[in-house]
C-alpha cells in the first residue's frame, strides 16, 4: 500500500470513527444519567441533518446548523418528558423497548415529513472535489470539518462536566442517584438534560458528516448499532474510551476495504461486537471495576 | 422544629412505621434507637421523603413533609446524611462537598468558600485529601465527607443514619464527638443509632422504636439506666451473656 493510499484510508477512518465516538458519547451520557442505552440515538443525527437541509433555502448554512441543532435538543426534551420521565422505576427491558419504539417512531415520522430521498448539506467549503494535501493524499476540507467538530465536542464536554454545575450536578446523579436527592438534586432534571446534551452533539454530528456520508430518514439505525459497539468496545459510560474506540473502529473499517469487499464493512462492526460481547462485555478500555462506578 | 404526628410508613405491602409520634426542639441531640428491623432508617427515609408516608404528618418549621418532593426537602433546611455513607465514589472530596451545597447555590461563591472552609475546619482530614476521588477514602474518611457534605447546605436540623456502623471504635469517639460539637454550635441532630449506648451518652432525648413503634421516650439519661431500654437495645441474648 502506497502512503498516500494509506494516509487517505487513515483519513476516512478518522472521520467515521469520530461521527461514531459522538454517537457513543450520546449513549454514555444517557447511560450514565439513567442506566439506559437509548437507541434511538441515532435518530437525533438523522433529525440534526434532515432539519438543517429544510431550514438551508431560508437561512445561511452556520444558522441553519445552529437552529437545527436547538429544535433537535427541543425534540430530545420531549421524546424524555413524554416517553421516559413519568416512569417509576421501569426496568431495563422495558426502556429498552422503549426507546427502539422511540426509534421506530422517529423514523416513520421522517420518512412521512421528508421521504425516502437522499439528502445531504452543502460542503462546508468549496464543494465535492474540493481537496487540501496531506502528506501527498488528497482529502476534502469537510473531513477536518468532521475531525475538528467532533473533537471539539468532545473538549467542551469534558469541561462541561468538569467545571459546570449542571455538569457537576449529572455527574451526581450518576454517581449516586440517592445522595444527589439528599443534596437537593432533581434527577429528573439531570435525566432531561442528559437527553437534550445527547441530542445536540448527535445532531451537529449529523450536520458536520452529511455532506460526505449523506443524510436519509434511516441512517441513524446503521450509526446506532456502530455507536452502540464503540460504546461498548470503549467500555459503557468511558466518554474517553468512546473516543479511542471510535477512532479505532473506523480506522478498521476503513482499511478494510483493501482487504475485503465494500459490503461486508457493516460485518465488521458486527463482528467486534459479538466477539467482545463473548470476551470482555466491560469493553477493551473499561475495567469491570470502572463499569460499576460509571464516570462520565 | 419537627414534629412528627401518627406516621405511618412502608415499603409495598409491609407496613413498618405504626403510629410513630416524636418531636426534635432546637438546639438538642435526639436520638432514635431500637434493634434491626425496628424502623429507625425507614423513619428517616420518609422523613427526608426518601420513601412516601401512608399516613400521618410531619411538619418541619410549619411545612409538611410529605406534600413535597424528596429533592425539595433540603432547601428548608432539613438534610440526612445517609446510612452507608453514600459518598459521590467517582468525584472529588471538594466536589462531594461543593454538591452539599447545592440548594444555597444562588448565594454566589463567597458562601461557597466560607462554608467549604468552616467543613475542613471540622474534619481537617477532608481538607488533605480535597483532590482525592471520594472512593478511595477510607469508611470513617467517607462518613466525615458524608457529614460535612450535609453541613454544606447550612441546615437546621441534620438526620444521621447509623454513622457508626462498619467504623473503628476510635473513628466512632471522633465521630461523636465532632456530634457533639456540632450540637454546641447551635445544630439540631436526629441522630439514629443500633449503637445506643453511645447515642444515649450524647443525646439529650431519646425514643426507643420497637417493630415500628415507640415503645420508650425520654430524657437520654433516664433512658440509660432504663432496664427496658437496655434489654430493647442489647437484645435478651446479651444480657444474659453478661
Amino acid at each position: 500500500m502506497t502512503t498516500e493510499l494509506f494516509i487517505q484510508y487513515l483519513f476516512a477512518g478518522i472521520t467515521y470513527g469520530s461521527i461514531y465516538a459522538i454517537v457513543a458519547i450520546g449513549f454514555n451520557i444517557i447511560y450514565n444519567t439513567t442506566g439506559i442505552i437509548n437507541f434511538a440515538q441515532g435518530e437525533f443525527v438523522m433529525l440534526g441533518g434532515m432539519i438543517a437541509i429544510s431550514l438551508l433555502p431560508f437561512m445561511p448554512l452556520p444558522l441553519a446548523i445552529g437552529l437545527s441543532v436547538l429544535m433537535t435538543m427541543v425534540i430530545g426534551a420531549l421524546i424524555e418528558i413524554v416517553f421516559i420521565r413519568w416512569l417509576h422505576s421501569p426496568s431495563v427491558l422495558r426502556m429498552i423497548i422503549i426507546t427502539i419504539g422511540i426509534s421506530i417512531l422517529t423514523r416513520e415520522a421522517a420518512v412521512h415529513i421528508w421521504g425516502d430521498n437522499i439528502r445531504a448539506l452543502p460542503y462546508f467549503v468549496g464543494d465535492e472535489i474540493t481537496t487540501i494535501g496531506v502528506l501527498g493524499a488528497r482529502i476534502s476540507p469537510q473531513v477536518l470539518w468532521v475531525v475538528g467538530v467532533c473533537g471539539v465536542m468532545v473538549f467542551v464536554l469534558h469541561l462541561f462536566f468538569k467545571t459546570t454545575s449542571v455538569g457537576r450536578e449529572m455527574r451526581a446523579c450518576a454517581a449516586n442517584r440517592t445522595a444527589a436527592i439528599l443534596c437537593g438534586i432533581n434527577p429528573r432534571n439531570m435525566v432531561t438534560f442528559s437527553f437534550v446534551l445527547s441530542a445536540g452533539i448527535g445532531a451537529l454530528a449529523g450536520c458536520v458528516m452529511s455532506p460526505i456520508t449523506y443524510t436519509q430518514y434511516d441512517v441513524g439505525t446503521g450509526l446506532a448499532i456502530k455507536g452502540f459497539t464503540v460504546a461498548i468496545l470503549g467500555g459503557l459510560g468511558n466518554s474517553g474510551g468512546a473516543v479511542a474506540a471510535g477512532l479505532m473502529l473506523g480506522i478498521i473499517e476503513a482499511f478494510s476495504v483493501s482487504v475485503v469487499p465494500l459490503a461486508f464493512q457493516d460485518a465488521i462492526a458486527i463482528a467486534i461486537l459479538l466477539g467482545i460481547l463473548f470476551v470482555r462485555p466491560h469493553g477493551i478500555f473499561g475495567s469491570g471495576e470502572a463499569a460499576r462506578l460509571k464516570a462520565f | 422544629m419537627l414534629r412528627i404526628r401518627n406516621l405511618e410508613s412502608g415499603y409495598g405491602k409491609i407496613k413498618v412505621l405504626k403510629h410513630v409520634s416524636m418531636h426534635v426542639d432546637p438546639g438538642e441531640i435526639v436520638t432514635i434507637i431500637g434493634a434491626n428491623g425496628a424502623g429507625k432508617t425507614t423513619l428517616l427515609a420518609t422523613i427526608a421523603g426518601l420513601v412516601k408516608a401512608r399516613a400521618g404528618e410531619i411538619l418541619f418549621r410549619g411545612q409538611n413533609l410529605p406534600a413535597l418532593s424528596a429533592e425539595k426537602i433540603p432547601a428548608l433546611g432539613c438534610v440526612m446524611v445517609p446510612e452507608g455513607r453514600q459518598v459521590f465514589a467517582t468525584m472529588s472530596v471538594e466536589e462531594n462537598l461543593i454538591l452539599g451545597a447545592h440548594v444555597l447555590q444562588k448565594k454566589g461563591r463567597q458562601v461557597q468558600e466560607e462554608l467549604l472552609e468552616h467543613q475542613y475546619a471540622l474534619f481537617p482530614v477532608l481538607r488533605e485529601r480535597k483532590g482525592q476521588l471520594a472512593g478511595t477514602l477510607s469508611g470513617g474518611e467517607q462518613q466525615m465527607l458524608a457529614m460535612g457534605r450535609a453541613l454544606m447546605a447550612r441546615p437546621q436540623l441534620v438526620m444521621m443514619d447509623e454513622p457508626s456502623t462498619g467504623l473503628a471504635p476510635l473513628i466512632v469517639k471522633e465521630i461523636f464527638q465532632i456530634i457533639v460539637r456540632l450540637r454546641d454550635e447551635g445544630n439540631t441532630v436526629l441522630l439514629v443509632e443500633q449503637n445506643a449506648k453511645a447515642a444515649l451518652a450524647i443525646a439529650d432525648r431519646g425514643y426507643v422504636l420497637e417493630t415500628g413503634k415507640v415503645i420508650l421516650q425520654g430524657p437520654a439519661a433516664d433512658l440509660l439506666t432504663n432496664q427496658d431500654v437496655q434489654r430493647a437495645y442489647l437484645g435478651r441474648e446479651k444480657i444474659e451473656e453478661q
